[in-house]
């Protein structure tokens, strides 16, 4: 097959990864794998959580160079409970996701990293945001990220409906999961899913086998 | 081709000698495309998108990239157009004369062995990776991928080109050993439709082809007859 350039290509660590998040109805899913990887090489952990919480009903997915997504992460995570507090509110998703789309535009030259940011708020319910390399910030019902996600758009693309149940879209998002990591090789380790709705946030935990399987060639 | 969907080009418009011969008259003519291809049980379907470009422009829309080498077996070209058509006009000069000379009609495996050996000795030189697939009375219906470099391997299922990167994971889920001949059909369409709507070098038309004991049967599926996917 042809050689496919994939966005790995990141000093140090990198989050060769997979990413995603979907809406459904009464909610949204976020999840991610669990693999960090040196030059797509060397495995430097099995068991990374790229599932970051920036406020209570508020999640992202990083990719790209993870230096740069925890730094990132942690301004917008210190940014974003500082307007919390003196809006008196819980903030709304779009100002998370506009917060990281500040720092990566704004610093566009030296970070190497997108975001996907999901969550639930009173004004919109859930919303799932993406914030680009460049810094460029859309809002879709489902997105997918990182170098495993050119492998599951065409799923992603036949599979997604509007207005799923959680039980739907939960098995949407691990198969889309399952699948990534079994194409990609810097994907790969346990399936992390977030599921954020308006009574709470539940942490789901998938291990490599326990991940569904599909019928290999 | 494949690099060029990929990453997002910031700006390399500034045209290097000359802007009196458009950029992509420069270019070698590539089908950066979607292929397909799958066993079933009495025969194989084989489909194609239909976008041949040179650079950002369509030198042919309605491309026919599902080429015959002998009667019952067909071959999927993708990568560089000159080095597919010259490739599977030599193997099909080779079929056909040892055909003539076996007095009966070639296996598929001696098709794919043809197309592996020039594609492994001229590695350097050529890029092409094709899909030979076909029908023969010793072993049923049968596809074998031949990528660039020059590898050989069969499988009962195979997409290549640009557009494959895109459908693995619906592939992955979606095929099942033991499909009909309508389930391929319709598998194929599908995976090829979803490929052409991701990917920018592949496009047009979806070609497919069902080659079977009783022969081929080619048809030709409309941009607007193509299956739809709720959009988002």
């Amino acid at each position: 097959m042809e050689k496919h350039f994939t966005d790995s290509r990141v000093k140090g660590v990198s989050t060769g990864t997979t990413i995603l998040a979907a809406v459904f109805d009464g909610g949204v899913v976020i999840g991610s794998d669990s693999r960090a990887s040196i030059g797509g090489e060397y495995v430097s952990s099995k068991t990374i959580n790229k599932v970051i919480q920036v406020h209570d009903r508020i999640f992202c997915c990083m990719a790209g160079s993870l230096a740069d997504a925890q730094a990132v992460t942690k301004t917008a995570k210190f940014q974003l409970s500082f307007h919390s507090i003196q809006m008196e509110s819980p903030p709304l998703v779009i100002s998370a996701a506009s917060v990281l789309k500040q720092l990566c535009y704004n610093n566009k030259e030296e970070l190497q990293a997108g975001f996907i940011t999901a969550g639930w708020d009173k004004k919109k319910g859930p919303q799932v945001y993406v914030v680009s390399l460049g810094g460029m910030l859309i809002s879709q019902p489902v997105t997918i990220g990182g170098s495993g996600s050119t492998y599951i758009y065409g799923y992603v693309d036949a599979k997604y409906k509007v207005n799923m149940t959680r039980e739907e879209c939960l098995q949407f998002a691990t198969n889309a999961l399952a699948l990534a990591m079994g194409r990609d090789n810097v994907s790969g380790g346990v399936a992390n899913l977030v599921v954020i709705t308006e009574e709470g946030v539940e942490h789901i935990v998938i291990p490599g086998d326990k991940l569904p399987r599909f019928s290999d060639e | 081709m494949a690099a060029a969907s990929m990453m997002p080009i910031f700006s390399q418009n500034v045209s290097s000698n000359s802007d009196l011969v458009p950029e992509w008259s420069r270019q070698e003519v590539s089908t950066g495309t979607t292929i397909m291809a799958v066993e079933y049980d009495g025969g194989v379907v084989v489909g194609a998108d239909s976008r041949t470009t040179t650079g950002a422009y369509i030198a042919n829309r309605v491309t026919d990239k599902l080429t015959r080498i002998h009667d019952r077996i067909y071959c999927c070209r993708s990568g560089s157009a000159a080095d597919t058509q010259a490739i599977a006009e030599v193997v099909s000069y080779q079929l056909g004369f040892h055909s003539i000379e076996l007095d009966e009609p070639p296996l598929v495996e001696t098709a794919a062995h043809l197309f592996r050996a020039s594609c492994y000795r001229y590695r350097e030189e050529l890029m092409a990776g094709i899909l030979v697939a076909g029908w023969d009375r010793r072993k049923g219906g049968q596809v074998y991928c031949v990528p660039i470099g020059g590898m050989l391997v069969r499988q009962p299922v195979s997409v290549g080109g640009s557009g494959s990167s895109y459908i693995y994971g619906f592939m992955d889920s979606n095929y099942k050993p033991g499909l009909s001949k309508d389930q391929c059909l319709d598998l194929t369409t599908k995976a090829l439709t979803l490929a052409m709507e991701r990917d920018g070098s592949s496009g047009g038309v979806v070609r497919l082809a069902t080659i079977s004991e009783d022969g081929v049967e080619r048809r030709v599926i409309l941009g607007d007859q193509l299956p739809k996917f709720s959009t988002h």
